[in-house]
């Protein structure tokens, strides 16, 4: 009797001891499920949209693009470009302050411009341009242009990985290839690195002496007003108890539901679906121009005929209300889209496929095609495209294997028989594929292109004219010019685009529609 | 009589000292399957639009071009110093890792263990003494059930009824038990039924063989013949005589339970050692792979020696 007597005053105590770490005040907690789990925390030294994600919470950027996609100032108070277009001076809003309370100044920001630019394509490409990057004062600097670029806002405003995210001077001399090690940022929120559990949560604190801009959040843009006190991100791998979690309210976001769920989440009263023309994304074949067949234009021009969109939306999304056929090499609704020199294109004319396989003498080479098995969105792809391509002539030997073998493997030069590949497929979101600098895939650069290493000087000539340029109506007409070289090579093959919803509680307010979720500006009403 | 302690001192000295070389053995393997699978933690951790000098770049940092060798004898005498390394991935030790992941697995295996044994032996038990009535075909055909269907099923189903339907429990998540003793045993209540469910139907099966077994035996029929009451026959006599396999499956079982809990751990998101094992698996975070299995192996081993341990209690004819 004497031990169970202490077992129950133990228990009695602990539950009391359970009852004082109930804090004194309500502190408001936004639990959001992102679309994976935070691993890496330097937002320049990986492309990771999750990591970009948490950029956003706890960084600033000088320059934003608000819901329209107008470039603002963020950081910055202002903003002047010389007669000549050839120096650019910045000056800093008064205030900021970065999490450890020590000013923002401009040196900061010059050495975090150097290492986002040594990192990123676009801001490498913008610093081919840039003769020096100098401070004037605490809160001035300027940039010095040994030419015009239209890259210098669209760089600093660039609002997909990598964001160039500004950071304290110490922890921007970073060498970009190594991650930092500090996690200061002057965000609206606080990283708590002591609570950070990788495959558990990741949590953010309001970061109280953050100065909103006064005007009303747009986009990226705007005013940055955090209005929980706190954001934890948990780490729930499995979708459907996600959902089941959501609908409960043991948490109040999903970034990213499945399209097979959302039906189940519209019937609920408490969740609101959220669809966000921004956060779009668009499917993409991509051949390896190193290894036969795809080292022959003509058989690659093939694949043009031999496709359709239809058939690739519908076996990954399968719901018309989020696909969009869409044969634009720039996403259908931004700037740079348009429908020049896609007719008769991507709409399997086997004959037409038949006859260009033909023309450039395909001899039966099996094409290595890899399947990512282990992403919802892109599992279906492949089959789709091994279909069509073995309907157009193709021998396809298809590999199946999960996402993370699959980016092991393209990095690989080897031929197909020795470790490498012939084309996988893929999808990027809206931010990343708006212009002929950003979009990775266009880059023709040969060994400096991304994976499928095209190699083709005309197109390059053309993304550095598209750089040159700052007016919109002659970019509009070098964009054109670069999708119809992009036809004509085959860099890529854009394959339809879809929406992925966000899902949330009802009782949140103030989701921003902006091409990354950001978590500024939302209420938790009750 | 004074020897039998010296003896056994001596057993366990030996058997710990036969974990060296299995440890090595799981070290070098685990170390070898790593390096020759065509995977590369630098690519993944460059991202999606990292070049492949990027790449390079991470993998020369990482040491991962080094001579495997090389990269072995590092690893190992990290290893033998008590340092398991740094993660490639959660810029943390691996060390400070596992410290995180191990309370919710404990936790895990100590609920799942406690339902499975008070459940699966009285159950065993009972149909071994109903031996071909409807409660032993039921018992059975719940332990051929537990058998078949998978853990994820199981806890779909008890999902939805305790969880979304009832209302009762929480969906999902794991609290500390330093956050409150009610948080920590609700939120593990539906995960340790879902991973009972197939211990229950192994040890209930083993049970009831067990005890079959020994009923059949002179000292039962003994027993019975003096007139003891059919419980105490069953608990006392027949239970204690059986109990030498059923202790080795529960032993196993619980060696089982603290690597294999992967399943539930991700379904109920449980920040455990499983899905500590799946996410370094999947992020090809060599440093913590091999720490976690090292760490498995060790635990399997320990659990063997506590099981063999055990039987000197249980028989005492046992005698190391």
């Amino acid at each position: 009797m004497g031990d169970i007597r202490k077992v129950i005053v133990a228990v009695l105590c602990a539950a009391g001891l359970s009852l004082q770490a109930i804090p004194a005040f309500a502190e408001t907690t936004l639990r959001a499920v992102m679309q994976s789990d935070l691993k890496i925390l330097d937002p320049i030294w990986t492309t990771a949209y999750i990591v970009r994600n948490h950029g956003y919470m706890i960084y600033d950027t000088l320059l934003a693009q608000d819901e329209k996609g107008e470039i603002k100032p963020q950081m910055l108070d202002k903003y002047d470009v010389s007669a000549d277009r050839k120096l650019y001076t910045f000056t800093l809003r008064d205030g900021l302050l970065w999490h450890d309370e020590k000013p923002v100044t401009s040196e900061d920001c010059v050495a975090s411009i150097k290492r986002w630019a040594a990192k990123d394509s676009m801001g490498q490409k913008m610093m081919s341009f840039v003769d020096s990057i100098d401070v004037v004062d605490a809160k001035t600097f300027t940039i010095k242009l040994k030419e015009p670029t239209g890259l210098v806002l669209l760089g600093l405003s660039k609002p997909s990985s990598n964001v160039p995210f500004m950071m304290p001077k110490r922890v921007a001399e970073t060498d970009p290839n190594k991650q930092i090690e500090d996690f200061t940022g002057s965000g609206p929120f606080k990283f708590v690195k002591d609570e950070w559990k990788p495959g558990d949560k990741t949590v953010y604190v309001k970061f109280d002496k953050y100065k909103p801009r006064p005007e009303p959040a747009s986009g990226l843009a705007g005013g940055k007003v955090a209005k929980v006190d706190r954001v934890e991100w948990l780490a729930i791998s499995d979708q459907q108890q996600a959902v089941n979690a959501l609908q409960k309210g043991e948490i109040d976001f999903i970034e990213q539901p499945s399209h097979d769920l959302l039906g189940a989440l519209k019937k609920d009263p408490n969740v609101t679906v959220l669809e966000v023309p921004q956060l779009k994304a668009q499917y993409v074949f991509r051949p390896n121009w190193l290894h036969k067949p795809f080292d022959n234009p003509k058989i690659r021009q093939a694949l043009w005929y031999a496709f359709n969109q239809e058939d690739f939306l519908m076996a990954t999304i399968g719901d018309e209300a989020y696909i969009k056929e869409c044969k634009a090499l720039f996403i259908c609704g931004t700037a740079f889209a348009s429908t020049k020199g896609t007719d008769g294109i991507l709409t399997s004319n086997m004959k037409k496929a038949q006859e260009l396989l033909k023309e450039g003498g395909y001899d039966g080479t099996p094409v290595v095609l890899m399947q990512s098995t282990d992403l919802k969105v892109l599992t279906n792809l492949a089959p789709v495209a091994k279909s069509l391509m073995e309907k157009a002539g193709f021998k396809v030997d298809m590999q199946s294997m999960d996402w993370q073998t699959l980016v092991a493997r393209r990095a690989k030069k080897d031929p197909p028989d020795a470790g490498g590949w012939n084309a996988f497929l893929t999808a990027w979101v809206t931010a990343d594929v708006m212009n002929p600098v950003s979009a990775a895939y266009v880059n023709s650069g040969c060994d400096k292109a991304s994976f499928g290493w095209p190699c083709d000087e005309k197109m390059e000539k053309l993304r550095d004219e598209f750089a040159r340029e700052s007016d919109p109506a002659k970019q509009k007409a070098i964009a054109e010019a670069v999708q119809l070289r992009n036809i004509e090579m085959t860099q890529l093959i854009p394959l339809g685009e879809y929406l992925q919803p966000v899902a949330m509680r009802k009782a949140l307010k103030g989701y921003l529609p902006a091409p990354a979720p950001v978590l500024w500006n939302i209420e938790i009403t009750k | 009589m004074g020897h039998v302690p010296l003896n056994m001192f001596a057993y366990i000295l030996r058997r710990l000292l036969q974990t060296i070389p299995v440890m090595l053995v799981v070290a070098v393997f685990i170390f070898l399957m790593l390096r020759l699978t065509p995977y590369d933690p630098a690519a993944i951790i460059a991202g999606d639009s990292a070049t492949a000098e990027q790449v390079a770049q991470i993998r020369s940092q990482l040491g991962l071009n080094d001579p495997i060798v090389q990269q072995f004898f590092n690893w190992l005498g990290k290893v033998l110093s008590g340092d398991l390394g740094q993660s490639f991935f959660f810029k943390k030790t691996v060390a400070e890792l596992i410290g995180e992941r191990i309370e919710p697995t404990l936790s895990l295996a100590f609920f799942t263990i406690v339902i499975a044994v008070l459940v699966a032996v009285p159950l065993g038990v009972l149909a071994a003494h109903r031996q071909g009535t409807w409660i032993d075909r039921v018992v059975m055909g719940f332990s051929v059930l537990g058998f078949s269907v998978p853990t994820f099923v199981v806890g779909y189903i008890l999902i939805y009824v305790f969880a979304v339907w009832l209302n009762w429990l929480p969906v999902q998540g794991y609290q500390h038990i330093s956050e409150g003793v009610w948080g920590w045993a609700e939120r593990l209540i539906l995960p340790a039924l879902t991973l009972s469910v197939i211990y229950v139907a192994l040890i209930a099966r083993m049970t009831r063989a067990s005890v079959l077994e020994v009923l059949s035996e002179d000292y039962i029929r003994t027993a019975r013949a003096k007139g003891q009451i059919e419980r105490r026959v069953l608990f006392r006599h027949a239970l204690r005589n059986a109990a030498v396999p059923i202790v080795t499956v529960i032993g196993l079982g619980i060696a089982l339970l603290i690597g294999g809990v992967v399943v539930t751990e991700s379904l109920y998101t449980i920040p455990g050692l499983g899905r500590l094992t799946v996410d370094a698996v999947l992020a090809r975070d060599y440093p913590t792979i091999q720490a976690v299995i090292l760490l498995f192996s060790f635990v399997y081993v320990m659990i063997n020696l506590a099981v063999d341990l055990t039987y000197t209690l249980l028989d005492p004819r046992i005698r190391y």
